[in-house]
């Protein structure tokens, strides 16, 4: 061991430093590989968020089973029977269950998502790591919730007799605009809850009021003509038709309509990353 | 590779005291604040601009450079709120400085906290890996590893038991084994010693010393001084955010132990303890003060009722006796005065060369820091004897008024704290 500590000598330094610390002034610095270097700790965050769930509860992953059937019984109940909303010639379960697929996977993933950096909080304080990774995985957790259902909808089209089409294979692409969707709405939001907690209590209203605005319930059909495009510019709106479309074999949805939503998210999501990256770095000091 | 480790230029780190207050700020606010923030760069302006004068912000680090170099291991030292872990923070990129600049050859493993990231609901089995993933360990290594890191833990038994079931010393002792087999080239680790039962901390200090002798730099952050002289060679001491000292750690030590008389290791503690049953006053007059409990150290938590009792020997049959007790500051400024006599508290009636005594403070508001005590004893006309610095009282900070920080202490916000009764209201037009 070096013995002259006084003063440590300035060594000329040839080799380039692995990391240089100083206050960051560019707008973007996506740092993108080391979100790459850190994808395991995304893989067991995803892992904890699993693992956690449903522990010490009795029915466990029953859950995931049961809270969409549940929702597609009311809903069956209340809109199909009561109030006869139409279901466009497919059996109202099965209509209201198809939209509640992304629909659920949606609202927990814009919940956990938004919620992720604040219940982290201890985290930020005490490690580091790419922050991003955060609202990643709350997104990314539902996905399996979503499998499990979809598992389910499934033996709900052989019980009903309802056939895909070859729709189907639009299916992952539905499925990237979804959570896309709530990454977009979740970096916004997981930032400014740091420091606004009033997000924390909006989220729950907010998703809520998501849900009436979305074709969950009732088909697109019921929407006045007039109101169609200001509808449609709600994106969940256009990927709801286009599940239905895709399982269902219902008429294609207005694919122009997906694309500006798609557009729409797409600007959300670059400016969620953007405000995202230019907050974070003072997280650890106010969460 | 580099002969350095870790190079700081000029670190500087500011805090807005009153962010945290504003955090629950409506989002109103913050649209009419942003105007005004638009103008500002980024709103976070250069460090040496005209805002860093700003009552409502504190600088943690004010220009703080050094060199460490690969192999050598740091201990830093310093009171609360010193800034030294805000400077470990800044070094494992968890916050960045408000200006300046700090670059590290290898990789950083960073030990702020024991069990950093642990779930109770999660089982010994699967915190291990959890934790390991969240240091930065990838899962091939934690599989390598797995079988020593149990072994060091001692908690075989309840691997697939949650870990919230766990008692803290299993939690801690767990929590230690995964970060302790982490095996980076720059080890930078807080204050995580501090936990778990004697024989564990040796195990601890045995396993860092291996560590050390395979060449990994590290930086350890201690109030256990006892530690950081037996296992630093170099030591930096920190003040009010300024790098006062950069030397040998012994002598750092013992200028920190000087200059402030913080309390030493415990060890040394006890042994000074049983040595100093009394206090001279150190002018021959005769007169000695006993320390209630042998404590010439006392150490309260900032909100606490302060309480000094001590026992009073006379070289004669005395009465009527009064006491003052001046608490001052380490820079020997008075804080407060308290005198029995002013008060015209009278002493019990009686005649004796022992007098037992007992000052209950109450609740002092005084802040987080290292104060001293002189005690007088005197009667109602004069006084019979001063001990200088009878008593160093130790005030730890803690979050008075549930604000979720402690109060920052003497050398930010001054000896005492208040909490006066506001109207604030808005006037007429």
């Amino acid at each position: 061991m070096p013995n002259t500590l006084t003063q440590a000598p300035t060594f000329p330094s040839l080799a380039e430093p692995t990391i240089v610390i100083e206050p960051r002034r560019k707008l973007i610095d996506l740092d993108l590989r080391a979100i790459w270097e850190y994808r395991e700790l995304l893989y067991f965050l995803v892992w904890r968020d699993l693992k956690v769930r449903y522990r010490q509860t009795i029915i466990g992953i029953g859950w995931v089973v049961l809270q969409p059937l549940m929702t597609m019984i009311v809903f069956t109940a209340v809109f199909g029977n009561f109030a006869k909303v139409p279901s466009d010639g497919v059996p109202y379960p099965i209509f209201a269950y198809s939209a509640l697929l992304p629909w659920n996977l949606f609202a927990s993933s814009l919940t956990r998502g938004s919620e992720s950096v604040v219940s982290n909080a201890q985290l930020i304080s005490k490690i580091y790591f790419p922050r991003l990774l955060l609202p990643l995985s709350g997104v990314l957790s539902p996905i399996v919730d979503f499998a499990i259902s979809f598992v389910i909808f499934i033996s709900m089209m052989l019980w009903f007799h309802v056939l895909p089409t070859r729709g189907i294979l639009a299916l992952p692409l539905l499925l990237a605009l979804v959570l896309l969707t709530a990454l977009a709405v979740g970096l916004w939001l997981s930032a400014l809850n740091v420091r606004y907690r009033d997000v924390g209590h909006a989220i729950p209203f907010l998703v809520q009021l998501w849900l009436f605005s979305s074709p969950v319930a009732y088909p697109v059909s019921l929407v006045p003509e007039k109101w169609r495009l200001l509808y449609s510019l709600n994106p969940m709106a256009g990927v709801i038709e286009g599940f239905r479309w895709a399982l269902l074999g219902k008429q294609s949805p207005d694919f122009g309509v997906i694309l500006i939503s798609s557009l729409m998210v797409l600007a959300l999501f670059v400016t969620g990353v953007i405000f995202f990256k230019h907050t974070e770095r003072t997280f650890a000091d106010i969460v | 590779m580099s002969p350095i480790a870790i190079r700081a230029q000029r670190l500087f780190k500011q805090y807005k005291i009153g962010l945290a207050r504003r955090r629950h700020d409506t989002l109103r606010d913050q649209i009419s604040h942003s105007w005004s923030s638009l103008f500002r760069r980024n709103g976070h302006d250069s460090a040496l601009g005209s805002d860093s004068n700003r009552a409502d912000t504190i600088w943690a680090l004010k220009d703080v450079s050094f060199e460490i170099k690969h192999g050598e291991v740091v201990g830093i030292i310093g009171r609360n709120g010193a800034g030294k872990s805000t400077l470990l923070k800044i070094l494992s990129r968890i916050t960045e400085p408000t200006e300046g600049r700090a670059e590290i050859f290898g990789r950083v493993g960073s030990l702020l906290e024991v069990g950093t990231g642990f779930h109770g609901e999660l089982t010994g089995r699967e915190n291990i890996y959890l934790n390991g993933a969240i240091l930065g360990m990838k899962k091939w290594e934690i599989d390598k590893k797995f079988d020593e890191i149990v072994a060091f833990s001692e908690v075989e038994q309840f691997l697939d038991t949650p870990v919230k079931r766990y008692s803290s010393g299993m939690h801690v002792r767990l929590a230690f084994s995964v970060a302790a087999h982490l095996e980076p080239d720059i080890l930078i680790v807080d204050e995580v010693l501090a936990v778990g039962d004697m024989a564990f901390q040796k195990r601890c200090l045995g396993k860092m010393g291996d560590v050390t002798h395979q060449g990994c730099t590290v930086l350890f952050v201690s109030h256990n001084l006892g530690f950081v002289k037996s296992l630093c060679s170099r030591t930096l001491l920190i003040e009010g955010g300024v790098l006062k000292m950069d030397g040998p750690s012994s002598s750092v030590v013992e200028y920190y132990i000087d200059q402030y008389n913080e309390a030493p290791p415990a060890e040394e503690q006890k042994k000074i303890a049983a040595d100093l049953k009394w206090k001279d006053t150190g002018d021959g007059s005769g007169f000695f003060l006993y320390p209630k409990n042998s404590r010439t150290h006392v150490s309260f938590s900032c909100g606490e009722d302060i309480t000094l009792g001590f026992d009073i020997e006379a070289p004669r049959f005395i009465s009527e006796v009064t006491i003052g007790v001046c608490i001052i500051t380490p820079a020997e400024e008075p804080v407060i005065t308290m005198s029995s006599k002013i008060q015209n508290v009278p002493s019990a009636a009686g005649q004796s060369r022992f007098w037992q005594v007992c000052c209950d403070m109450g609740r002092v508001p005084l802040n987080a820091g290292n104060y001293f005590a002189h005690i007088y004893v005197g009667n109602a006309v004069s006084d019979y004897a001063r001990f200088s610095r009878a008593f160093t009282i130790q005030v730890r900070e803690h979050d008075v008024f549930g604000w979720g920080n402690p109060l920052p202490g003497r050398e930010a916000w001054g000896s005492v704290y208040w909490a006066p009764n506001w109207d604030i209201r808005p006037g007429d037009e």
